[in-house]
């Protein structure tokens, strides 16, 4: 199951660091948009990460016309990212030139203009924790096939851990993330971050944080500290060090 | 012969069928789908998985918490009548858990201590594509009916149709879109459980019961109401407030 997982980390970690001027968090980002252009039917990659209170933060591209089509969503406040964000879902439109027009009748003849015939939005989220929007799209129109779209989302979802683990993709994403071997027990993980939420009266992803960082310091297992937190044996405002 | 009667045959597919409304609920609909399952067969208990991009089975609805529990763990271990179906993509009818230790190890033995006797488990199928499996465990010694196994089927299929949201699939884009949509509104629900779990002092079971009676008082999709309960924003939602249900079903 982490075959994918691990073979996606492995593309990025084979991309060079074009950009060592940026924070580790982002530069990785930008490997991850230059890997997900080299192994996918795209031109062109951008992710958009939302800042903690929600706003739009900056978007990091693989090249000009990527960061042009993620500020151009902004700026309209249409687009397949913004969509996918609301929707919290994969927005997949293959036909820019065509069909779009109804939908996004400010972005799709811009995007048009600019050479992206086909765009593929997909969310960066844990359940309710919207963290971002992976964005790719194509000089061509047409459809990412069945096993371009599993990838284009397991890019999405290492993006994901990326910015709930910045360690992870430090470290060069090697090895199983600890959500994967989290994934035993996710129910419960979901459960624990919900209540962890309401304990520490914080944002859904501040305490996905608090309790991956509580794993850690601990030296425990993800499942096994979100068994505790849902058991009510632990509880991190309490017993937190 | 089918051992159901004809007219609730009609009812259950009525009421399975409402699935191209606008305001359609989505998870509640799954949880309905194996409700009503389970209520087909005497002395059963059904679940519903779906598949995620790598193909890694997810929990997504079952008629009791015992059920729920079995489904978990057939996830977690890779292994089971769910895990068969979805991988072959042909039905597995009529498994006797008590003798089937060496065709699923870990699966078997629990299935039984849960107190289950029998499982079968149907694919949910889209053309040539599997999404997911339909499970259904019995406590009796029963065999199942070749007939209620069509209808059974007939409700994984209207399950697809459901999760899909379109008759007809013209673009492959779409399965992606719902799939991914339909995943992440079970882990926005279980976040859900876990808020009200800890703010009114329940189980998780319990908070998913106030969860739903909440979300049909106010005829809102659960998913919705979900979402709200988590939003790091605006007023927090009180699940408790107004008149408490009479609905007294235990799901999640």
């Amino acid at each position: 199951m982490t075959d994918m997982l691990t073979r996606t980390s492995a593309l990025i970690a084979a991309e060079g660091v074009a950009r060592p001027h940026l924070g580790s968090t982002e530069s990785y980002l930008h490997r991850l948009c230059a890997a997900a252009v080299r192994a996918l039917p795209a031109s062109g990659a951008a992710v958009t990460v939302m800042t903690v209170d929600g706003a739009r933060g900056l978007a990091i591209a693989s090249d000009p016309t990527s960061q042009l089509l993620a500020d151009l969503q902004v700026t309209l406040g249409e687009g397949p990212g913004i969509d996918a964000y609301a929707l919290r879902r994969p927005v997949l439109e293959s036909r820019l030139n065509e069909s779009a027009t109804a939908r996004w009748p400010n972005f799709a003849p811009a995007a048009v203009d600019v050479g992206a015939l086909a765009a593929f939005a997909f969310p960066l989220q844990v359940g309710g924790a919207r963290l971002g929007v992976l964005d790719l799209h194509r000089t061509e129109a047409g459809s990412l096939s069945p096993v371009a779209l599993k990838q284009a989302l397991t890019f999405a979802e290492v993006a994901v851990l990326t910015l709930l683990d910045g360690q992870w993709a430090i470290d060069g994403g090697s090895g199983p993330p600890e959500v994967e071997q989290a994934m035993a027990d996710q129910s419960e993980l979901y459960q624990a971050q919900g209540m962890v939420k309401v304990q520490l009266g914080v944002s859904l992803r501040e305490a996905m944080s608090r309790l991956r960082g509580h794993a850690y310091a601990n030296d425990q297992g993800l499942a096994n500290v979100a068994h505790e937190v849902v058991s009510r044996r632990l509880r991190l405002d309490r017993d937190a060090q | 012969m089918s051992t159901v009667s004809a007219d609730r045959l009609a009812k259950v597919f009525v009421e399975v069928a409402d699935t191209l409304v606008d305001d359609f609920d989505l998870i509640e609909f799954l949880h309905l789908v194996t409700s009503r399952t389970a209520e087909l067969v005497e002395t059963a208990d059904a679940g519903l998985l779906l598949a995620d991009h790598r193909g890694q089975l997810q929990f997504m609805a079952a008629s009791t918490e015992e059920a729920r529990l079995l489904e978990l763990f057939q996830v977690q271990i890779h292994e089971g009548a769910c895990q068969d179906a979805f991988r072959s993509g042909t039905l597995v009818l009529n498994a006797d858990l008590t003798t089937a230790n060496d065709r699923w190890p870990l699966f078997a033995p629990r299935a039984v201590a849960a107190g289950y006797r029998s499982v079968h488990a149907f694919p949910l199928r889209l053309r040539s594509e599997v999404i997911g499996a339909l499970n259904l465990f019995g406590s009796g010694h029963g065999q199942l009916d070749p007939a209620d196994a069509q209808i059974i089927q007939a409700l994984a299929d209207v399950s697809t149709i459901g999760i899909l949201q379109e008759r007809s699939i013209h673009r492959g884009e779409v399965l992606t879109e719902q799939l991914q949509c339909a995943l992440n509104s079970r882990v926005v629900i279980e976040q859900a459980k876990g808020v009200i779990a800890q703010l009114h002092e329940v189980s998780v079971a319990e908070a998913f019961d106030l969860l739903r009676a909440y979300a049909r008082r106010t005829r809102q999709r659960l998913v919705d109401v979900a979402a709200a309960v988590v939003a790091d924003s605006g007023t927090m939602i009180d699940v408790t407030a107004s008149a408490p249900s009479t609905d007294g079903h235990r799901r999640n």
